[in-house]
Protein backbone atom coordinates (compact mmCIF):
# COMPACT_ATOMS: atom_id res chain seq x y z
CA UNK A 1 0.00 0.00 0.00
CA UNK A 2 0.84 3.64 -1.14
CA UNK A 3 0.93 4.84 3.04
CA UNK A 4 3.18 5.49 5.98
CA UNK A 5 1.09 4.16 8.37
CA UNK A 6 -2.35 3.06 9.14
CA UNK A 7 -2.34 5.15 11.51
CA UNK A 8 -1.87 8.48 9.93
CA UNK A 9 -3.38 7.38 6.42
CA UNK A 10 -6.31 10.11 6.69
CA UNK A 11 -4.39 12.97 7.67
CA UNK A 12 -1.78 12.68 5.11
CA UNK A 13 -4.57 12.47 2.61
CA UNK A 14 -6.16 15.60 3.59
CA UNK A 15 -2.16 17.23 3.85
CA UNK A 16 -2.30 16.01 0.50
CA UNK A 17 -5.38 17.45 -0.57
CA UNK A 18 -4.42 20.89 0.90
CA UNK A 19 -1.45 21.13 -1.14
CA UNK A 20 -3.33 20.49 -4.18
CA UNK A 21 -6.14 22.41 -3.75
CA UNK A 22 -5.95 26.16 -1.94
CA UNK A 23 -9.09 27.06 -2.78
CA UNK A 24 -10.50 24.71 0.21
CA UNK A 25 -9.83 25.00 3.56
CA UNK A 26 -8.24 22.14 4.78
CA UNK A 27 -8.03 21.25 8.83
CA UNK A 28 -6.00 18.51 8.86
CA UNK A 29 -6.49 18.39 12.84
CA UNK A 30 -10.36 17.93 12.68
CA UNK A 31 -10.34 16.41 9.39
CA UNK A 32 -12.82 18.63 8.33
CA UNK A 33 -12.92 20.15 4.37
CA UNK A 34 -14.65 23.74 4.29
CA UNK A 35 -15.16 25.51 1.17
CA UNK A 36 -13.42 29.12 1.34
CA UNK A 37 -15.70 31.78 1.68
CA UNK A 38 -18.49 29.42 2.76
CA UNK A 39 -20.33 31.92 4.62
CA UNK A 40 -20.39 34.76 2.29
CA UNK A 41 -23.46 35.05 0.16
CA UNK A 42 -26.11 33.93 2.65
CA UNK A 43 -26.25 30.46 1.80
CA UNK A 44 -27.56 27.63 2.81
CA UNK A 45 -24.84 25.35 3.80
CA UNK A 46 -24.24 21.94 2.77
CA UNK A 47 -22.69 19.08 5.20
CA UNK A 48 -21.83 15.78 4.21
CA UNK A 49 -19.26 12.89 5.67
CA UNK A 50 -18.81 10.02 6.41
CA UNK A 51 -15.97 7.36 6.79
CA UNK A 52 -12.90 7.84 4.59
CA UNK A 53 -12.04 5.36 1.99
CA UNK A 54 -14.87 6.65 -0.47
CA UNK A 55 -12.78 9.17 -2.01
CA UNK A 56 -13.82 11.50 -4.16
CA UNK A 57 -16.74 11.21 -1.84
CA UNK A 58 -16.92 13.51 0.24
CA UNK A 59 -14.28 16.23 0.24
CA UNK A 60 -13.81 15.72 -3.47
CA UNK A 61 -17.26 17.65 -3.70
CA UNK A 62 -16.85 20.81 -1.40
CA UNK A 63 -16.93 23.74 -3.40
CA UNK A 64 -18.75 26.17 -5.09
CA UNK A 65 -22.45 24.77 -5.98
CA UNK A 66 -21.87 21.11 -4.33
CA UNK A 67 -21.08 21.29 -0.43
CA UNK A 68 -20.34 23.72 2.04
CA UNK A 69 -18.17 21.67 4.08
CA UNK A 70 -17.32 17.34 4.14
CA UNK A 71 -15.81 15.39 7.20
CA UNK A 72 -13.93 12.82 7.43
CA UNK A 73 -13.96 10.11 9.37
CA UNK A 74 -11.51 6.90 9.85
CA UNK A 75 -11.12 4.40 7.14
CA UNK A 76 -14.97 2.94 6.57
CA UNK A 77 -16.18 5.00 10.04
CA UNK A 78 -18.59 7.77 10.65
CA UNK A 79 -16.93 11.20 11.34
CA UNK A 80 -17.86 12.09 15.11
CA UNK A 81 -20.09 15.03 15.89
CA UNK A 82 -17.70 16.90 17.30
CA UNK A 83 -16.45 17.21 13.43
CA UNK A 84 -19.99 17.81 12.04
CA UNK A 85 -20.81 20.46 14.49
CA UNK A 86 -17.39 22.77 13.68
CA UNK A 87 -18.55 22.19 10.23
CA UNK A 88 -22.10 23.22 10.56
CA UNK A 89 -20.12 26.31 12.42
CA UNK A 90 -17.98 27.27 10.20
CA UNK A 91 -20.93 27.13 6.72
CA UNK A 92 -23.92 28.48 8.55
CA UNK A 93 -24.58 32.12 7.43
CA UNK A 94 -27.83 32.69 9.36
CA UNK A 95 -29.87 30.57 6.58
CA UNK A 96 -29.51 26.85 8.29
CA UNK A 97 -27.34 23.59 7.72
CA UNK A 98 -28.48 20.77 5.85
CA UNK A 99 -26.90 17.51 6.76
CA UNK A 100 -26.47 14.88 4.14
CA UNK A 101 -26.40 11.46 5.67
CA UNK A 102 -25.63 7.81 3.93
CA UNK A 103 -27.58 5.57 5.57
CA UNK A 104 -25.23 3.37 7.77
CA UNK A 105 -25.79 3.09 11.43
CA UNK A 106 -23.01 5.19 12.36
CA UNK A 107 -23.61 7.96 10.37
CA UNK A 108 -26.88 7.97 11.37
CA UNK A 109 -25.91 8.00 15.09
CA UNK A 110 -22.91 10.40 14.49
CA UNK A 111 -24.84 12.80 12.58
CA UNK A 112 -28.21 12.63 14.96
CA UNK A 113 -26.04 13.67 18.14
CA UNK A 114 -24.30 17.00 16.17
CA UNK A 115 -27.96 17.57 15.04
CA UNK A 116 -28.98 17.70 18.09
CA UNK A 117 -26.24 19.53 20.00
CA UNK A 118 -26.18 22.35 16.67
CA UNK A 119 -30.07 22.60 16.97
CA UNK A 120 -29.11 23.49 21.34
CA UNK A 121 -26.51 26.22 20.03
CA UNK A 122 -29.16 27.69 17.92
CA UNK A 123 -28.46 26.66 14.67
CA UNK A 124 -31.21 25.52 12.01
CA UNK A 125 -30.66 21.97 10.81
CA UNK A 126 -32.01 19.58 8.47
CA UNK A 127 -30.81 15.97 8.10
CA UNK A 128 -31.52 14.48 4.41
CA UNK A 129 -30.90 10.16 4.95
CA UNK A 130 -29.31 8.99 1.24
CA UNK A 131 -30.57 5.41 1.07
CA UNK A 132 -30.56 4.46 -2.99
CA UNK A 133 -29.55 0.91 -2.54
CA UNK A 134 -32.19 -1.49 -4.36
CA UNK A 135 -29.83 -4.62 -3.06
CA UNK A 136 -30.95 -4.56 0.27
CA UNK A 137 -34.29 -5.89 -0.23
CA UNK A 138 -35.70 -6.35 3.17
CA UNK A 139 -35.37 -3.44 5.24
CA UNK A 140 -37.37 -4.82 7.99
CA UNK A 141 -34.60 -7.11 8.88
CA UNK A 142 -31.89 -4.48 8.00
CA UNK A 143 -30.45 -1.80 9.44
CA UNK A 144 -32.39 -0.37 5.93
CA UNK A 145 -30.84 0.67 2.77
CA UNK A 146 -27.57 1.93 1.96
CA UNK A 147 -26.31 4.83 0.48
CA UNK A 148 -24.39 5.06 -2.15
CA UNK A 149 -24.12 6.51 -5.89
CA UNK A 150 -27.21 8.92 -5.07
CA UNK A 151 -25.34 10.79 -2.44
CA UNK A 152 -23.16 12.44 -5.66
CA UNK A 153 -26.81 13.43 -7.20
CA UNK A 154 -28.25 14.41 -3.80
CA UNK A 155 -24.74 16.80 -3.03
CA UNK A 156 -25.12 18.17 -6.29
CA UNK A 157 -28.78 18.60 -7.15
CA UNK A 158 -29.28 20.05 -3.37
CA UNK A 159 -25.97 22.12 -4.08
CA UNK A 160 -27.16 24.03 -6.81
CA UNK A 161 -30.13 24.90 -5.56
CA UNK A 162 -28.61 26.43 -2.13
CA UNK A 163 -25.66 28.21 -4.84
CA UNK A 164 -29.01 29.54 -6.29
CA UNK A 165 -29.98 31.15 -2.64
CA UNK A 166 -33.14 28.14 -2.29
CA UNK A 167 -33.95 28.48 1.61
CA UNK A 168 -33.17 25.41 3.77
CA UNK A 169 -36.57 24.06 3.64
CA UNK A 170 -36.51 24.02 -0.50
CA UNK A 171 -33.04 22.73 -0.21
CA UNK A 172 -34.29 19.64 1.93
CA UNK A 173 -36.74 18.71 0.10
CA UNK A 174 -35.02 18.92 -3.62
CA UNK A 175 -32.50 16.44 -2.20
CA UNK A 176 -35.45 14.03 -0.55
CA UNK A 177 -36.65 13.86 -4.01
CA UNK A 178 -33.37 12.97 -5.53
CA UNK A 179 -33.04 9.98 -3.20
CA UNK A 180 -36.64 9.27 -3.13
CA UNK A 181 -36.32 8.90 -7.40
CA UNK A 182 -32.78 7.24 -7.15
CA UNK A 183 -31.72 3.55 -7.19
CA UNK A 184 -28.35 2.06 -7.28
CA UNK A 185 -26.96 -1.28 -7.63
CA UNK A 186 -23.03 -2.49 -6.80
CA UNK A 187 -21.18 -5.38 -7.88
CA UNK A 188 -17.70 -6.22 -6.52
CA UNK A 189 -15.05 -8.34 -8.55
CA UNK A 190 -12.44 -8.45 -5.77
CA UNK A 191 -12.52 -7.04 -2.06
CA UNK A 192 -10.88 -4.24 -0.69
CA UNK A 193 -7.87 -4.20 1.20
CA UNK A 194 -8.49 -1.82 4.14
CA UNK A 195 -4.93 0.03 6.09
CA UNK A 196 -5.83 -1.08 9.35
CA UNK A 197 -6.44 -5.01 8.29
CA UNK A 198 -4.10 -4.58 5.73
CA UNK A 199 -5.19 -7.88 3.76
CA UNK A 200 -8.20 -8.67 1.67
CA UNK A 201 -11.54 -8.20 3.77
CA UNK A 202 -13.43 -11.17 1.84
CA UNK A 203 -12.14 -13.73 0.55
CA UNK A 204 -13.21 -13.60 -3.78
CA UNK A 205 -11.52 -16.37 -5.46
CA UNK A 206 -11.03 -15.47 -9.91
CA UNK A 207 -14.00 -16.28 -11.48
CA UNK A 208 -16.63 -15.36 -8.79
CA UNK A 209 -18.08 -12.13 -8.22
CA UNK A 210 -20.35 -10.37 -5.51
CA UNK A 211 -23.63 -8.99 -6.50
CA UNK A 212 -25.32 -6.52 -4.33
CA UNK A 213 -22.44 -4.92 -2.63
CA UNK A 214 -22.00 -2.10 -0.94
CA UNK A 215 -19.06 0.43 -0.64
CA UNK A 216 -17.63 -0.89 2.81
CA UNK A 217 -15.65 -4.12 1.01
CA UNK A 218 -18.20 -5.95 2.63
CA UNK A 219 -19.82 -9.23 0.90
CA UNK A 220 -22.53 -8.42 -1.19
CA UNK A 221 -25.98 -10.75 -0.93
CA UNK A 222 -25.10 -13.36 -3.37
CA UNK A 223 -22.02 -14.36 -5.25
CA UNK A 224 -22.42 -15.72 -8.63
CA UNK A 225 -19.69 -17.16 -11.65
CA UNK A 226 -18.10 -14.29 -13.14
CA UNK A 227 -20.35 -12.73 -15.79
CA UNK A 228 -19.54 -10.34 -18.98
CA UNK A 229 -20.29 -6.52 -18.64
CA UNK A 230 -23.37 -7.48 -20.45
CA UNK A 231 -24.63 -9.30 -18.49
CA UNK A 232 -23.86 -7.42 -15.13
CA UNK A 233 -25.34 -4.30 -16.48
CA UNK A 234 -28.68 -6.31 -17.22
CA UNK A 235 -28.61 -7.42 -13.75
CA UNK A 236 -27.72 -4.27 -12.40
CA UNK A 237 -30.69 -2.37 -14.74
CA UNK A 238 -33.01 -4.87 -14.33
CA UNK A 239 -32.71 -4.58 -10.35
CA UNK A 240 -33.01 -0.89 -10.26
CA UNK A 241 -35.82 -0.06 -13.09
CA UNK A 242 -37.93 -2.76 -11.52
CA UNK A 243 -37.36 -1.13 -7.91
CA UNK A 244 -38.00 2.26 -9.02
CA UNK A 245 -40.61 1.00 -10.74
CA UNK A 246 -42.69 0.40 -7.67
CA UNK A 247 -42.83 4.00 -6.29
CA UNK A 248 -41.85 5.99 -10.00
CA UNK A 249 -41.98 4.30 -13.42
CA UNK A 250 -39.14 5.18 -15.18
CA UNK A 251 -40.20 4.27 -18.84
CA UNK A 252 -40.62 7.41 -21.37
CA UNK A 253 -38.69 9.45 -18.69
CA UNK A 254 -35.01 11.04 -18.70
CA UNK A 255 -32.66 9.69 -15.97
CA UNK A 256 -29.44 10.79 -15.05
CA UNK A 257 -27.09 7.98 -15.06
CA UNK A 258 -23.82 7.36 -12.95
CA UNK A 259 -22.14 4.51 -13.85
CA UNK A 260 -18.90 4.51 -10.80
CA UNK A 261 -16.06 2.61 -10.56
CA UNK A 262 -15.01 1.49 -6.75
CA UNK A 263 -11.61 1.99 -6.78
CA UNK A 264 -9.80 -0.56 -9.09
CA UNK A 265 -11.69 -0.81 -12.15
CA UNK A 266 -9.99 0.82 -14.94
CA UNK A 267 -12.07 3.79 -17.24
CA UNK A 268 -11.38 0.99 -20.18
CA UNK A 269 -13.58 -1.68 -18.14
CA UNK A 270 -15.85 1.33 -16.75
CA UNK A 271 -16.57 2.86 -20.20
CA UNK A 272 -17.21 -0.96 -21.77
CA UNK A 273 -19.67 -1.48 -19.28
CA UNK A 274 -21.45 2.13 -19.42
CA UNK A 275 -22.19 1.48 -23.14
CA UNK A 276 -23.91 -2.39 -21.75
CA UNK A 277 -25.67 -0.04 -18.97
CA UNK A 278 -27.16 2.87 -21.69
CA UNK A 279 -28.25 -0.09 -23.92
CA UNK A 280 -29.95 -1.99 -21.35
CA UNK A 281 -31.43 1.32 -20.15
CA UNK A 282 -32.80 2.13 -24.02
CA UNK A 283 -34.21 -1.58 -24.66
CA UNK A 284 -36.20 -0.90 -21.94
CA UNK A 285 -37.38 2.60 -23.17
CA UNK A 286 -35.50 4.85 -20.62
CA UNK A 287 -33.47 7.74 -22.55
CA UNK A 288 -30.30 8.47 -20.61
CA UNK A 289 -30.33 13.07 -20.21
CA UNK A 290 -27.11 12.78 -18.65
CA UNK A 291 -24.29 10.14 -17.66
CA UNK A 292 -21.17 10.75 -15.39
CA UNK A 293 -18.35 7.80 -15.71
CA UNK A 294 -15.67 7.36 -13.55
CA UNK A 295 -14.90 6.59 -10.23
CA UNK A 296 -16.98 8.93 -7.66
CA UNK A 297 -18.35 6.74 -4.71
CA UNK A 298 -15.12 4.28 -4.03
CA UNK A 299 -14.21 1.56 -1.98
CA UNK A 300 -10.59 1.52 -1.19
CA UNK A 301 -9.42 -0.67 -3.98
CA UNK A 302 -12.15 -2.76 -4.45
CA UNK A 303 -12.50 -3.91 -7.96
CA UNK A 304 -16.12 -2.98 -8.97
CA UNK A 305 -18.55 -0.65 -10.43
CA UNK A 306 -22.00 0.67 -9.69
CA UNK A 307 -24.97 1.68 -11.32
CA UNK A 308 -27.18 4.83 -10.05
CA UNK A 309 -30.06 6.44 -12.01
CA UNK A 310 -31.88 9.52 -11.06
CA UNK A 311 -35.48 10.09 -12.69
CA UNK A 312 -34.87 13.04 -13.63
CA UNK A 313 -37.58 15.96 -14.39
CA UNK A 314 -36.64 19.69 -15.89
CA UNK A 315 -35.65 21.35 -12.98
CA UNK A 316 -33.30 18.17 -11.41
CA UNK A 317 -31.91 18.21 -15.00
CA UNK A 318 -31.09 22.76 -14.90
CA UNK A 319 -29.56 22.37 -10.88
CA UNK A 320 -27.13 18.74 -12.53
CA UNK A 321 -26.25 21.20 -15.23
CA UNK A 322 -25.85 24.39 -12.46
CA UNK A 323 -22.37 25.33 -12.46
CA UNK A 324 -20.06 23.41 -10.18
CA UNK A 325 -16.55 24.05 -9.13
CA UNK A 326 -14.87 21.04 -6.87
CA UNK A 327 -12.04 19.01 -6.32
CA UNK A 328 -13.70 16.13 -8.31
CA UNK A 329 -16.59 17.40 -10.17
CA UNK A 330 -16.05 20.87 -12.61
CA UNK A 331 -18.20 22.07 -15.07
CA UNK A 332 -20.30 25.33 -16.38
CA UNK A 333 -18.02 27.57 -15.79
CA UNK B 1 -19.29 1.28 48.05
CA UNK B 2 -17.59 2.11 44.72
CA UNK B 3 -15.36 5.55 44.82
CA UNK B 4 -14.20 7.12 41.68
CA UNK B 5 -11.14 5.17 41.73
CA UNK B 6 -12.41 2.25 41.11
CA UNK B 7 -14.04 3.67 38.04
CA UNK B 8 -10.97 4.86 37.05
CA UNK B 9 -9.22 1.34 37.52
CA UNK B 10 -12.47 -0.22 35.22
CA UNK B 11 -11.74 1.82 32.72
CA UNK B 12 -8.14 1.21 32.41
CA UNK B 13 -8.52 -2.38 32.73
CA UNK B 14 -11.34 -2.57 29.94
CA UNK B 15 -8.70 -0.19 27.99
CA UNK B 16 -6.28 -2.96 28.71
CA UNK B 17 -8.73 -5.70 27.88
CA UNK B 18 -9.78 -3.95 24.02
CA UNK B 19 -5.35 -3.53 23.39
CA UNK B 20 -5.09 -7.23 24.18
CA UNK B 21 -8.08 -8.24 21.97
CA UNK B 22 -8.29 -5.72 19.36
CA UNK B 23 -6.87 -8.49 16.44
CA UNK B 24 -9.52 -10.36 17.14
CA UNK B 25 -12.53 -8.12 17.29
CA UNK B 26 -11.07 -6.98 13.56
CA UNK B 27 -10.76 -10.64 12.87
CA UNK B 28 -14.46 -10.88 13.94
CA UNK B 29 -15.61 -7.91 11.89
CA UNK B 30 -13.55 -8.99 8.54
CA UNK B 31 -16.31 -11.76 7.43
CA UNK B 32 -19.47 -9.50 8.51
CA UNK B 33 -18.24 -6.19 8.48
CA UNK B 34 -15.97 -4.02 7.63
CA UNK B 35 -12.57 -5.25 10.11
CA UNK B 36 -12.47 -1.78 12.09
CA UNK B 37 -13.70 -2.46 15.22
CA UNK B 38 -10.08 -3.60 16.60
CA UNK B 39 -8.97 -0.76 15.59
CA UNK B 40 -11.36 1.90 16.51
CA UNK B 41 -12.23 0.43 20.20
CA UNK B 42 -8.35 0.74 20.13
CA UNK B 43 -8.27 4.51 19.19
CA UNK B 44 -11.46 5.01 21.67
CA UNK B 45 -9.93 3.14 24.97
CA UNK B 46 -6.56 4.88 24.18
CA UNK B 47 -8.14 8.48 24.63
CA UNK B 48 -10.50 7.29 27.56
CA UNK B 49 -7.07 5.93 29.23
CA UNK B 50 -5.67 9.39 29.34
CA UNK B 51 -8.93 11.10 29.83
CA UNK B 52 -9.29 9.57 33.05
CA UNK B 53 -6.07 9.95 34.29
CA UNK B 54 -6.23 13.95 33.80
CA UNK B 55 -7.57 15.88 36.50
CA UNK B 56 -11.10 16.76 34.12
CA UNK B 57 -13.00 14.14 35.56
CA UNK B 58 -14.35 15.25 38.92
CA UNK B 59 -13.52 12.89 42.46
CA UNK B 60 -17.52 11.22 41.86
CA UNK B 61 -17.97 8.32 40.05
CA UNK B 62 -20.81 9.62 37.68
CA UNK B 63 -18.38 12.38 36.22
CA UNK B 64 -15.90 9.91 35.22
CA UNK B 65 -18.42 7.59 33.50
CA UNK B 66 -19.31 10.88 32.09
CA UNK B 67 -16.05 11.62 30.80
CA UNK B 68 -15.33 8.53 29.45
CA UNK B 69 -18.64 8.20 27.27
CA UNK B 70 -17.85 11.99 25.67
CA UNK B 71 -14.23 10.92 24.63
CA UNK B 72 -15.62 7.56 23.27
CA UNK B 73 -17.81 9.32 21.24
CA UNK B 74 -15.70 12.04 20.13
CA UNK B 75 -12.86 9.50 19.01
CA UNK B 76 -14.07 6.78 17.73
CA UNK B 77 -16.71 7.38 15.41
CA UNK B 78 -18.83 4.66 13.72
CA UNK B 79 -21.75 3.27 15.66
CA UNK B 80 -19.77 1.81 18.36
CA UNK B 81 -18.92 5.45 19.36
CA UNK B 82 -22.00 6.60 19.89
CA UNK B 83 -23.44 3.71 21.26
CA UNK B 84 -20.30 2.77 23.95
CA UNK B 85 -20.09 6.61 24.40
CA UNK B 86 -24.08 6.62 25.26
CA UNK B 87 -24.09 3.23 27.47
CA UNK B 88 -20.97 4.90 30.04
CA UNK B 89 -22.41 8.74 29.98
CA UNK B 90 -26.06 7.17 30.63
CA UNK B 91 -24.64 5.05 33.27
CA UNK B 92 -22.67 8.15 34.79
CA UNK B 93 -25.64 10.50 35.30
CA UNK B 94 -27.69 7.63 36.99
CA UNK B 95 -25.07 7.59 39.12
CA UNK B 96 -25.69 11.05 39.85
CA UNK B 97 -23.12 13.59 41.69
CA UNK B 98 -22.43 10.91 44.94
CA UNK B 99 -18.98 10.85 45.82
CA UNK B 100 -19.04 6.94 46.42
CA UNK B 101 -21.66 4.75 45.14
CA UNK B 102 -23.14 1.07 45.99
CA UNK B 103 -23.06 -2.13 43.78
CA UNK B 104 -27.22 -1.28 43.63
CA UNK B 105 -26.50 1.92 42.40
CA UNK B 106 -24.21 0.48 39.99
CA UNK B 107 -26.64 -2.21 38.24
CA UNK B 108 -29.49 0.01 38.22
CA UNK B 109 -27.23 2.90 36.64
CA UNK B 110 -26.17 0.32 34.18
CA UNK B 111 -29.22 -0.90 33.42
CA UNK B 112 -30.57 2.41 32.19
CA UNK B 113 -27.50 2.61 30.02
CA UNK B 114 -28.13 -0.65 28.37
CA UNK B 115 -31.97 1.06 27.73
CA UNK B 116 -30.38 4.04 26.67
CA UNK B 117 -27.66 1.98 24.19
CA UNK B 118 -31.06 0.03 22.87
CA UNK B 119 -33.27 3.33 22.41
CA UNK B 120 -30.06 5.24 20.40
CA UNK B 121 -29.88 2.06 17.89
CA UNK B 122 -32.94 0.63 18.12
CA UNK B 123 -32.30 -2.26 18.98
CA UNK B 124 -33.67 -5.66 20.75
CA UNK B 125 -31.52 -9.18 22.15
CA UNK B 126 -31.55 -11.12 18.99
CA UNK B 127 -30.81 -8.65 16.72
CA UNK B 128 -26.88 -10.07 16.75
CA UNK B 129 -25.55 -6.67 18.39
CA UNK B 130 -23.77 -5.49 20.85
CA UNK B 131 -27.00 -5.75 22.99
CA UNK B 132 -27.45 -9.49 23.27
CA UNK B 133 -23.88 -9.27 25.68
CA UNK B 134 -24.91 -6.18 27.46
CA UNK B 135 -28.43 -7.15 28.87
CA UNK B 136 -28.01 -10.99 29.95
CA UNK B 137 -24.84 -9.41 31.44
CA UNK B 138 -27.00 -6.39 33.03
CA UNK B 139 -29.42 -8.99 34.20
CA UNK B 140 -26.77 -11.15 35.61
CA UNK B 141 -25.35 -8.58 37.91
CA UNK B 142 -27.87 -9.05 40.51
CA UNK B 143 -25.92 -12.58 41.32
CA UNK B 144 -22.31 -10.99 40.85
CA UNK B 145 -19.50 -9.12 38.56
CA UNK B 146 -18.56 -11.96 38.07
CA UNK B 147 -21.55 -13.91 36.55
CA UNK B 148 -22.21 -10.81 34.77
CA UNK B 149 -19.18 -11.34 32.81
CA UNK B 150 -19.91 -14.54 31.84
CA UNK B 151 -23.74 -14.10 31.11
CA UNK B 152 -22.11 -11.04 28.50
CA UNK B 153 -19.56 -13.49 27.55
CA UNK B 154 -22.42 -16.34 26.79
CA UNK B 155 -24.82 -14.19 24.92
CA UNK B 156 -21.60 -12.57 22.56
CA UNK B 157 -21.20 -16.62 21.74
CA UNK B 158 -24.68 -17.12 21.40
CA UNK B 159 -24.61 -14.78 18.53
CA UNK B 160 -22.46 -16.77 15.86
CA UNK B 161 -26.13 -18.99 14.87
CA UNK B 162 -28.12 -15.31 14.59
CA UNK B 163 -28.89 -13.27 11.54
CA UNK B 164 -27.87 -10.06 11.53
CA UNK B 165 -31.00 -7.72 11.94
CA UNK B 166 -29.29 -4.43 12.49
CA UNK B 167 -25.78 -2.49 11.40
CA UNK B 168 -23.52 -3.20 8.80
CA UNK B 169 -23.94 -7.15 8.71
CA UNK B 170 -27.59 -6.96 8.34
CA UNK B 171 -26.49 -6.43 5.06
CA UNK B 172 -25.47 -9.93 4.22
CA UNK B 173 -29.10 -11.47 5.84
CA UNK B 174 -28.28 -15.09 5.97
CA UNK B 175 -24.90 -14.89 5.01
CA UNK B 176 -24.45 -13.27 8.50
CA UNK B 177 -25.27 -16.27 9.97
CA UNK B 178 -22.02 -18.38 11.95
CA UNK B 179 -19.91 -15.03 12.84
CA UNK B 180 -19.62 -14.37 16.52
CA UNK B 181 -21.42 -10.31 16.30
CA UNK B 182 -17.92 -8.39 17.53
CA UNK B 183 -19.80 -5.29 18.97
CA UNK B 184 -21.37 -8.44 21.58
CA UNK B 185 -17.65 -9.42 21.97
CA UNK B 186 -16.14 -6.18 22.84
CA UNK B 187 -19.20 -5.74 25.12
CA UNK B 188 -18.61 -8.38 27.42
CA UNK B 189 -14.81 -7.81 27.26
CA UNK B 190 -16.13 -4.65 28.90
CA UNK B 191 -18.07 -6.41 31.75
CA UNK B 192 -15.39 -8.84 31.85
CA UNK B 193 -12.93 -5.73 32.84
CA UNK B 194 -15.51 -4.47 35.07
CA UNK B 195 -15.35 -8.32 37.07
CA UNK B 196 -11.92 -8.24 36.95
CA UNK B 197 -11.49 -4.38 38.66
CA UNK B 198 -14.30 -5.12 41.05
CA UNK B 199 -12.76 -8.90 42.16
CA UNK B 200 -9.06 -7.28 42.49
CA UNK B 201 -7.74 -9.25 39.80
CA UNK B 202 -7.51 -6.21 37.08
Amino acid sequence: MLINSADTVVGDALRGMAAAHPELEVDVARQVVVRRGARDGGRVGLVSGGGSGHEPLHAGFVGPGMLSAACAGAVFTSPVPDQMLHAAGAVDAGQGVLFVVKNYTGDVLNFRMAAELAEEDGLRVETVLVDDDVAVTDSLYTAGRRGTGATLFVEKIAGAAAEEGAPLDRVAALARQVNDVSRSFGVALGSCTTPAKGSPTFDLPDGELELGVGIHGEPGRERHAMMTAREIAEVAVEAVLDDLARTHPAAGRPVLLLVNGMGATPLLELYGFHAEVAAALAARGVPVARALVGNYVTSLDMAGCSVTVCRADDELLRLWDAPVQTAALRWGR
Amino acid sequence: MRDAEFFRHWMRAAADAVEREADRLTELDSPIGDADHGANLLRGFAAVRSAVAGPEPAGTPGALLQVAGRTLIATVGGASGPLYGTLLRRTGKELGEAAEVSDEDLRAALRAGVDAVARLGGAAPGDKTMLDALVPGVEALSRSYRAAADAADGGAGATVPLRARKGRASYLGERSIGHQDPGATSAALLLGALADTAEGTA
